[in-house]
């Protein structure tokens, strides 16, 4: 005998069994409907819009004919717009009905997307469309079912760390630096050509961005001497887990659809219209759908990190408080405002991760919604001027990172089996302060600039053009940094690999952390024997060690204090703690220095 | 100057890295066993998929050269005291001004019959770690361990972690009892056998029986004339140094390298640390050779001063050692004898979950404490350290116990419980004054006694 994986009991292999065939539905469920474009199954808003798209859709035939597949749909219906988009243009050069302005006449490129989404979605009308019921069971009862058919049988372990076999699976073991290199680049690349197209083959922002990437290379690995340090050991130096690998592209995969083309994830979204319209009584977008499925995820998942750690009170209570906040402040709550013609807002979502607080549609959404709307702006703007300096002074940033957050309850989830991917290296540390410092800089002067174009009117700035700047922002920050590579990266990089390197707000918080702030871990005395499993373990990629085997006191900008260091070091070395009395010298003692040297003058 | 380390474990290392601090001359480190530092302590984890091998090395490669460390993987095979010089497996020699011993131990064989046979190996170097490796690859249907160590224990953890049926003898009557006070042995037993681990006291090796033609270990005998079939033997009845490259020189040795409170051999400009090295006069109630990664590294800080002309004698402090068995962790400040002399009074409280305990020991006579022992539960170094240098009174330690507390956040403190058992002995009337929390805990340690 010998087995290099868990032991698992009937139950959790039915339990995965039954999340693989969920899983497996709730893709294929993308390719089971048809679809059939009526007048009734038409979503354009606007009359004339409408009266046009009717036309040009009866003209081409397209009208009452089935389509077995989206792609076919779409691309036919796509067709069609486009053929209404330039006779609504000619139509313009002829005069427009009275009343009605340019703008609004013709048919603009955001409307066309909306009206794609809209549309594809009313027009299924097949297996999915017909059995809502059927296939939410299908997809989200049955991968419930069979999480937690996997998950709770671990509460019946001998309480303790439970990290056996992690660098053995092929799901957590991580990648070869070269495969690594090789996703991160085409990542980068992919994002900066897309965003191209994005922004309307606008080459200037993409140029910058790349500009700016390549000049961060060039400070780490020659100004600040990275070249020379080759980073041995950040990635695997001989293992690649594939199933890993296959998890990190599903979900890139999923981001890419969600975020940009959503027409194409139509029947995952009318899967969720039942419980969209018992919630807030709309029928589902595809933001209901992303905020159902990362809660059931987050709860799923939460339960596993509490069998897991079901020893660690701190785990417990941390976990639950994630569990908690994105169930009610990220979920339920803005569900139930919108219920009660009511502003969405998430309470607990902040600025600058919340990049859009400042935008003119929010504030004046804000600002038109009575008192209910301005006690949420002065709550939102309250919390960046005196929740963040004043909770994080007295806790350390983890109040918010591994208490509250939404990324960071995600991370710590579903995230938690790819923790030890993340890079220890010196020069990724290195990467990670020009990164994230760069990102909270760039939310800031957009956010200026869009508050500046707010209250002026005023679009162009110098060079810059505020509209185009936050859907840059919008679009490389928001979307493919937080979303495609924060969570799509998770089997690839680890857990944290937004939190660490992209989010600003984890940049604010972080600088209040590091220079006036209570909270470090503190060591143990001598007791290290530089194991390596708090760093290992470490998702924000600190050497945690580094610091334990001297004896001295941890004070990290990026440490999330998720406590896992603490929890899995074996000789209880490391301890999450606050004291005002030594905020400033919080890290001077080297405890296992043994001699003291002021005792010895030393001849060289 | 040219100083020479062999072994680059804990021991080696610190002296390196403390020579360097201190001075510029040429360091080279010597190993035989692996081309950088790793953690000795962090090998069962490596087995278990907890860490890769990289994971347990604490500097990246590229520190050794920055730092002007020159790593040499060789194995030296003959010391010469009088030319300087060591002479390598190979035949190659390097010459030195300065020598620090620190080749650290090896396990021990007490010469059963089948004890070279493939399918035996103690658990101490990354070699032993690839054996393992090798036969558990292979498929292991029972392992038999011999020796009821630390390491023995991780050992059987290990082999528990891929599933394979583990028989563990132990020569006590309880698991590792002559370090262990009664009731702290009593729930390592327990728990070792609630972890499936066939336990077997009062048992000892007697043979090792090989299949026949492939010198591989297939039966092992107990003293008790038990036949147990095995394809893999651990054998962990502790360690000893291993300096069998040194035997026909002139450095003078005992069980270790012989050195003085300086760290110094009776040969000029050598020196011995780590687990390796044995003190002719130990400090009172230390012993001579003590293999702990603490102990190593506290002699690799001292003999660097000493190799850099500042004389320095090695001071180990208060004892103290820490440890994991299974699920259960355990820490140790000061003396905590299992076959305590009369006058050390033990106040002993054992959680209902059996896997937690808190173990004060103080001397009735003048009432200072003495020694902590904890089980499960996690206390402060310097807290421990500062009360029994200070010979403080038990009765203050007990109504300021909090501070010790080093458990995470939200864990439940159990001081008072303790405070109840003294007050139960002593009809007492004692109560906690102080929780858990660093700020009281600062305010301790920096108060100097006037
Ligand atoms: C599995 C295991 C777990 C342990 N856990 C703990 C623990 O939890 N806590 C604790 O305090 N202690 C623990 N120990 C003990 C601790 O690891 C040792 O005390 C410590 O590593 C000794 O360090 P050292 O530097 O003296 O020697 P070593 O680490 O043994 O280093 C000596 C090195 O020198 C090399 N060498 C020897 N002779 C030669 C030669 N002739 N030529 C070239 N190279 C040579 C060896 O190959 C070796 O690499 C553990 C030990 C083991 C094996
Ligand atoms: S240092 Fe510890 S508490 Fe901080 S992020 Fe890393 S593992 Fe979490
Ligand atoms: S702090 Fe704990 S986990 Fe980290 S290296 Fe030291 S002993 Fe290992």
């Amino acid at each position: 005998m010998s087995n290099k994986s868990t032991d698992k009991t009937i139950l959790q292999k039915l339990g995965l069994a039954i999340f693989v065939i969920a899983l497996g539905v709730f893709t294929l469920s993308l390719g089971l409907d048809s679809y059939q474009l009526s007048e009734e199954s038409l979503k354009v808003s606007k009359e004339y819009h409408r009266v046009e798209v009717l036309n040009q859709a009866r003209e081409v035939g397209v009208l009452n004919r089935s389509f077995e597949s989206n792609i076919e749909f779409i691309s036919a219906f796509k067709n069609v717009l486009e053929k209404a988009q330039s006779s609504l243009n000619e139509k313009a050069e002829n005069g427009i009905p009275e009343g009605i302005g340019e703008w609004d006449f013709k048919l603009g490129d955001w409307e066309v997307k909306d009206y794609i989404l809209q549309t594809t979605k009313s027009s299924s009308v097949g297996l999915i469309a017909q059995n809502k019921r059927l296939f939410l069971l299908l997809t989200f009862g049955l991968g419930i079912l069979g999480g937690l058919l996997y998950v709770l049988p671990k509460f019946n372990l001998i309480p303790g760390i439970k990290n056996n076999h992690v660098y053995h699976n092929a799901m957590t073991r991580g990648l070869k630096f070269g495969p690594r290199s090789f996703f991160l680049t085409m990542t980068i690349i992919g994002s900066l050509l897309f965003g191209f197209f994005y922004l309307n083959k606008n080459l200037f922002w993409p140029l910058v961005t790349a500009i700016v990437i390549l000049l961060i290379i060039g400070l780490v690995l020659y100004a600040e001497k990275q070249k020379q340090n080759n980073p041995t050991k950040s990635a695997s130096p001989t293992i690649t887990g594939w199933l890993g690998v296959f998890t990190g592209v599903y979900l890139i995969g999923f981001y890419i659809l969600l975020y940009w083309t959503p027409h194409y994830i139509t029947s995952w979204i009318l899967i969720v219209d039942p419980v969209s319209e018992v919630l807030s009584g709309n029928p589902a977008s595809q933001w209901f759908l992303y905020g159902l499925l990362y809660t059931v995820v987050v709860l799923v998942m939460g339960l596993r990190m509490m069998a897991k750690y079901q020893h660690n009170k701190y785990q417990l209570v941390r976990t639950g408080s994630v569990m908690f906040f994105q169930t009610a402040f990220a979920f339920l709550i803005p569900e139930i405002l919108i219920r009660l013609n009511q502003p969405y807002f998430d309470f607990k979502n902040i600025w600058p991760l919340d990049y859009d607080f400042f935008f003119d549609f929010n504030l004046n959404t804000l600002l038109n919604s009575g008192g209910l709307g301005i006690f949420m702006l002065v709550w939102g703007i309250a919390l960046i001027i005196i929740g963040v300096p004043v909770i994080t002074y007295f806790y350390g940033k983890r109040w918010y990172c591994s208490w509250v957050c939404g990324c960071g309850g995600l991370a710590e989830t579903l995230g938690d089996p790819y923790r030890q991917l993340s890079d220890k290296s010196v020069r990724a540390w290195k990467f990670e302060r020009w990164i994230i410092h760069g990102v909270l800089v760039f939310s800031v002067l957009m956010t200026a600039l869009v508050l500046y174009t707010y209250f002026s009117g005023n679009y162009n700035i110098w060079i810059f053009n505020s509209d185009t700047v936050r859907t840059w922002y919008g679009f490389l920050i928001g979307s493919a940094f937080a979303g495609v590579v924060g969570t799509g990266f998770y089997p690839l990089m680890g857990n944290r690999t937004w939190c660490r390197f992209g989010c600003p707000l984890a940049g604010y918080l972080g600088l209040v952390q590091k220079f006036k702030s209570r909270f470090r871990i503190t060591v143990n005395g001598g007791q290290c024997i530089s194991c390596g499993n708090c760093s290992t373990y470490c998702e924000m990629g600190i050497d945690v060690r580094h610091y334990a085997q001297r004896g001295q006191d941890v004070v990290r900008a990026s440490c999330v204090g998720c406590g896992i260091c603490a929890a899995v070091c074996p000789r209880g070395v490391l301890r999450l703690e606050n004291s005002s009395m030594d905020v400033g010298t919080r890290t001077q003692e080297l405890r296992t220095i043994h001699i003291s040297e002021d005792e010895i003058k030393l001849l060289v | 100057m040219h100083i020479a380390i062999i072994g680059n474990g804990i021991s080696g290392i610190t002296a390196a890295r403390n020579i360097r601090k201190l001075s510029d001359h040429k360091i080279t480190v010597i190993s035989a066993e692996s081309d950088y530092f790793f953690s000795r302590t962090a090998l069962m984890y490596i087995y278990m998929g907890h860490m890769r091998l990289e994971d347990t090395q604490p500097y990246e490669d590229w520190f050794w050269k920055k730092n002007r460390i020159d790593l040499k993987n060789g194995y030296v095979e003959k010391v010469n005291t009088q030319d300087k010089e060591l002479i390598f497996y190979d035949g190659e020699s390097i010459a030195y001004d300065k020598l620090i011993i620190a080749c650290g131990s090896k396990p021990n064989k007490f010469g059963w019959p089948g004890q070279d046979l493939d399918g035996v190996h103690g658990l101490y170097s990354l070699q032993d770690l690839e054996a393992l490796e090798r036969h558990s690859i292979g498929g292991i249907n029972q392992a038999v361990i011999v020796g009821g160590g630390l390491i023995g224990l991780e050992l059987a953890e290990m082999l528990h972690s891929r599933h394979i049926p583990v028989t563990f003898l132990v020569r006590e009557t309880n698991y590792w009892n002559a370090v262990l006070p009664k009731e702290e042995s009593d729930m390592v037993t327990r728990h070792i056998r609630e972890n499936g681990i066939d336990l077997q006291l009062e048992t000892e090796l007697k043979e090792i029986w090989g299949k026949k033609g492939v010198e591989k270990a297939e039966l092992i005998v107990t003293s008790s004339g038990e036949k147990i079939k095995c394809d893999y033997v651990g054998l962990t009845a502790g360690v000893s140094p291993n300096i069998d490259f040194l035997r026909f020189g002139d450095i003078e040795l005992g069980k270790g390298v012989l050195v003085n409170e300086f760290l110094e051999t009776n040969v000029p400009d050598v020196y011995a640390i780590g687990d390796c090295a044995q003190l002719q006069n130990p400090r009172s109630g230390r012993r001579p050779i003590e293999a702990v990664w603490y102990t190593g590294r506290m002699m690799g800080e001292t003999v660097a001063y000493n190799v850099c002309g500042k004389k320095v004698e090695y001071d180990p402090g208060i004892w103290f050692n820490s440890a994991k068995f299974f699920e259960i962790e355990y820490q140790v400040y000061g003396t905590v004898l299992t076959n305590p002399p009369e006058h050390h009074k033990s106040i002993y409280w054992e959680h209902s979950d059996g896997r937690k305990s808190i173990r004060l020991i103080y001397d009735k006579n003048t009432s200072s404490i003495i020694g902590f022992n904890l089980m499960g539960v996690r206390y402060r170094h310097e807290v421990c350290e500062k009360w029994i240098k200070e010979g403080t009174h038990v009765e203050e330690v007990l109504q300021t116990l909090g501070i010790a507390n080093f458990d995470p956040e939200f864990y439940k403190e159990y001081e008072q419980e303790v405070i109840d058992i003294y007050n139960a002995q002593t009809g007492n009337n004692l109560e906690l004054k102080k929780r858990r929390g660093l700020r009281s805990a600062l305010e301790f340690l920096k108060k100097t006694i006037a």
